[in-house]
């Protein structure tokens, strides 16, 4: 999986995968 | 504000979870402890945050709870065998054991109801269920075979999966079943002795020695054959909440992929779940997810298995599970139930597939189509909902007395769960 750095505080592991679809 | 956030700390990150668009971050210790303010909206870190284009999202997924009101049948499991030859402790099924078996005719009656009742769908599934199924060997080639040959002549193609016990499996069933079965499900609880304690053969006399051989053999021969998936699927009770050893012990048997699952029976039996377990039954979870983070061994836990880019569509995550309206269960009578939790309870029979002039009882179907996570009170504002999908209605109506009113135990659990399952992501993802 990439992450994403959006600043150095925060590094996004996956961005938005209940949108994107859009047990 | 309703907190469009569930945030906790795991495996030494800090992990942000955006509910409503599934975003999954890392962030440091200071935006962490900010989002613990009454007036976190107010704080410079949230600021980051909208300024990063998190939280960018709404819950605006009602409209398409309607989507799969009344749908197409989809799957059917297949009470083949209300019978069984095992005697264990915590069987939901004890109450159905009948000792009978569904005939073959009963069984292509019910391949022909799933067809009919499939409309424009193509890719349909047959169960093999019980009691043992084994127990019901002809019915289940049988079906199989005739599935096959009508899913040829309507346009349907079948995916046929089986549940068992592994106690009548030979060399022809095994193969048979590698064959045809996509997915083959076999139970088994762990070490030995948490295994026989409560899986007896009729004897009284624990299963390990006799199904574990059988079980390597089948998992063996399966990877010569198209089909590689399978489960060892266990159960943990009151007996044994250090269940993190059994699956180790199974993986050290050399089994790949795993899933065991907390008993649900009445409270009033000695290894019952009960709320005061759910403490210890976390912890335990944090010490498989440790374990699995340090797992190099190529096995996998079913719960911990989340795909964060992907998952499943938002028709799935609003709901558990298909039961009583694209999936159903029918037991070796023709009846007709929500699903296999469901049978034999006499309000909830939708229909019997052998009676021609039987129809489905559309009531009931709306009513499971319409147990999505909006109907029910305390889904519509947990952070878990879009992955939970409201959880399992049977055990919700077996416990609460209604299908719309998640149970404690499920939802502390399946939190807990999904927690470890992002942690475990989240830790891979960045090494």
């Amino acid at each position: 999986m990439k992450t994403t750095e959006k600043t150095t505080r925060i590094k996004t592991i996956c961005g938005s995968s209940l949108r994107d679809s859009v047990s | 504000m309703v907190k469009p956030f569930h945030k906790f700390k795991q495996g030494g990150n800090y992990i942000l979870l955006d509910i409503n668009n599934g975003g999954v971050h890392a962030v440091d210790g200071q935006i962490y402890h900010a989002l613990d303010r009454d007036d976190f909206a107010a704080s410079p870190e949230y600021a980051e945050l909208i300024d990063a284009g998190i939280f960018d999202s709404e819950d605006d997924y009602a409209e398409y709870a309607d989507m799969n009101v009344n749908a197409p049948l989809k799957a059917m499991c297949l009470h083949v065998s209300h019978d069984c030859n095992l005697k264990c402790g915590y069987c939901f099924a004890e109450s159905i054991i009948e000792h009978t078996v569904m005939s073959p005719e009963t069984a292509k009656k019910a391949i022909d109801f799933l067809i009919r009742g499939s409309a424009g769908r193509e890719h349909l599934e047959a169960d093999f269920f019980g009691g043992e199924p084994l127990l019901a060997w002809e019915t289940v080639t049988q079906t199989v075979e005739y599935a096959k040959a009508q899913g040829a002549k309507h346009g349907k193609k079948f995916r046929f999966t089986i549940t068992t016990n592994g106690l009548l499996l030979d060399d022809e069933k095994t193969a048979y079943i590698n064959e045809e079965m996509s997915n083959v499900v076999l139970s088994l609880d762990g070490r030995r002795e948490v295994n026989d304690r409560l899986r007896k053969c009729k004897n009284g006399k624990g299963s390990y020695d006799i199904i574990l051989p059988k079980f390597r053999e089948l998992v063996d021969s399966r990877k010569k054959t198209g089909f590689t998936d399978y489960f060892i699927r266990g159960t943990f009770t009151g007996y044994n909440l250090d269940f993190a050893d059994d699956v180790l012990a199974i993986a050290n048997e050399g089994f790949r992929y795993i899933s065991i699952e907390p008993v649900t029976v009445s409270t009033e039996l000695p290894f019952a779940i009960k709320k005061e377990h759910i403490p210890r039954i976390k912890s335990e979870y944090d010490r498989l997810s440790d374990i699995m983070s340090d797992n190099n061994g190529g096995w996998s836990f079913f719960h911990f298995c989340a795909d964060l880019e992907h998952g499943p569509c938002i028709l799935k995550r609003l709901r558990g599970c298909g039961a009583g309206n694209e999936y159903i269960a029918v037991t070796p009578d023709g009846n007709i139930f929500p699903c296999h939790r469901y049978a034999g309870i006499d309000e909830w029979k939708m229909g019997n597939i052998n009676i021609e002039a039987s129809p489905v009882n559309k009531t009931i179907k709306e009513y499971f189509s319409k147990t999505h996570i909006y109907a029910k009170e305390k889904c519509r504002e947990c952070w878990a909902r879009f992955y939970c999908g409201g959880g399992c209605n049977a055990e919700f109506f077996i416990f609460e007395g209604d299908a719309n009113k998640p149970s404690e135990v499920f939802c502390e659990l399946m939190k807990k769960r999904t927690e470890c399952a992002i942690a475990l992501a989240v830790r891979k993802a960045l090494g």
